[in-house]
């Protein structure tokens, strides 16, 4: 990551260069992954018809599409939203709050894990 | 006011080496992944806690969500390609991709409005389950992002359409695609947790 972005974007956009093969190959692959993701869920909840391979996806289901997740995320941010050539400000900017963010999640599930295997369940209808 | 601080103000370019609105549009993002992280954290605490039905298996249909969901991406690509030729200024195309992107904010709006009409249909409310109300204030919030973002893109492929953007004022659709960036990337995070972890 650069520290020296250009006020107005990068210095190779104000010389006129085109990234659209670098912003297809990323469209690609994201295809890609959402496909990927589309056939996990397929297969794991198909066993009939995707028969050992579905056995093979099941027990990594969720972490499959965990990383799936993030490989897409971290794409389009690194990418489409520049944070790889853009000053590392915006992308501390944008980590630390993702840092609070999964904190959060962690947490509440955490606390309402705990309070519903100790006897006092949220409101649930 | 110091001479620096005329400066910025006057030209807009902060000692940071950042534009104003750049860094003034993450710290916003910044501050809706906060906002999003509330509303997933609900979702996944009361998630497979419902009593009674309408329950997630019943009633998703992932094709349809597939597809609104590689609309989404397609759009996400369609705005970075417009604000790579409106920096080279290369109007056509960018007032090409700009459109696209538009019509698929429209279209990805529009089948949200069809799957909820659908889910109410089947008897999936806001008042009726856990899984109802955290389902539809999640979703519901993100489909407010994406007609808003359409509204804001809207806006400026119209400016475009009247020759009012330039590379100059680039930034102007930079933010706007950042905005769009972000709600693409939140919905990487819902398909799967919504939809496919059911």
């Amino acid at each position: 990551m650069a520290d020296t972005a250009a006020l107005a974007g990068h210095d190779d956009h104000a010389h006129g260069t085109s990234h659209t093969r670098t912003y297809v190959q990323i469209g690609v692959i994201l295809a890609v992954l959402t496909a990927l993701e589309v056939f996990a869920y397929e297969a794991s909840h198909n066993p009939g018809t995707y028969g050992a391979l579905s056995g093979l996806i099941a027990p990594v289901f969720v972490p499959l599409l965990l990383v799936l997740s993030v490989a897409k995320f971290a794409l389009v941010g690194l990418y489409y939203m520049h944070l790889k050539d853009d000053s590392n400000l915006l992308s501390w900017v944008f980590i630390f709050s993702l840092v609070i963010a999964l904190v959060v999640v962690l947490g509440l599930m955490v606390l309402t894990g705990y309070l519903y295997n100790h006897g006092m369940p949220p409101l649930v209808r | 006011m110091s001479a620096v601080a005329i400066h910025e103000v006057e030209h807009d370019e902060p000692v940071t080496g950042i534009h104003h609105r750049k860094l003034a549009i993450w710290t916003f993002i910044g501050s809706e992944c906060l906002f999003f992280a509330s509303l997933i954290s609900v979702y996944l605490v009361y998630k497979g806690k419902s009593l009674t039905g309408p329950f997630p298996k019943d009633i998703f249909e992932i094709p349809l969500v597939t597809a609104g969901t590689a609309i989404l991406l397609f759009s996400s690509f369609f705005v970075v390609l417009a604000l790579d030729a409106l920096r080279r200024n290369d109007q056509t195309k960018a007032k090409i991709w700009l459109g696209l992107t538009v019509l698929c904010g429209i279209f990805f709006a529009g089948m949200q409005v069809y799957e909820f009409q659908h889910f109410v249909h089947k008897g999936l409310t806001m008042q009726g389950n856990l899984f109802g109300a955290s389902f539809y204030t999640l979703t519901g919030f993100h489909g407010t992002h994406v007609a808003l973002g359409t509204l804001w893109l809207g806006t400026i492929f119209i400016q475009m359409l009247r020759g009012e953007m330039s590379p100059k004022n680039a930034i102007n659709l930079e933010t706007a695609a950042l905005y769009w960036h972000f709600v693409d990337v939140v919905w990487i995070v819902i398909f799967p947790v919504v939809y496919l972890m059911n």
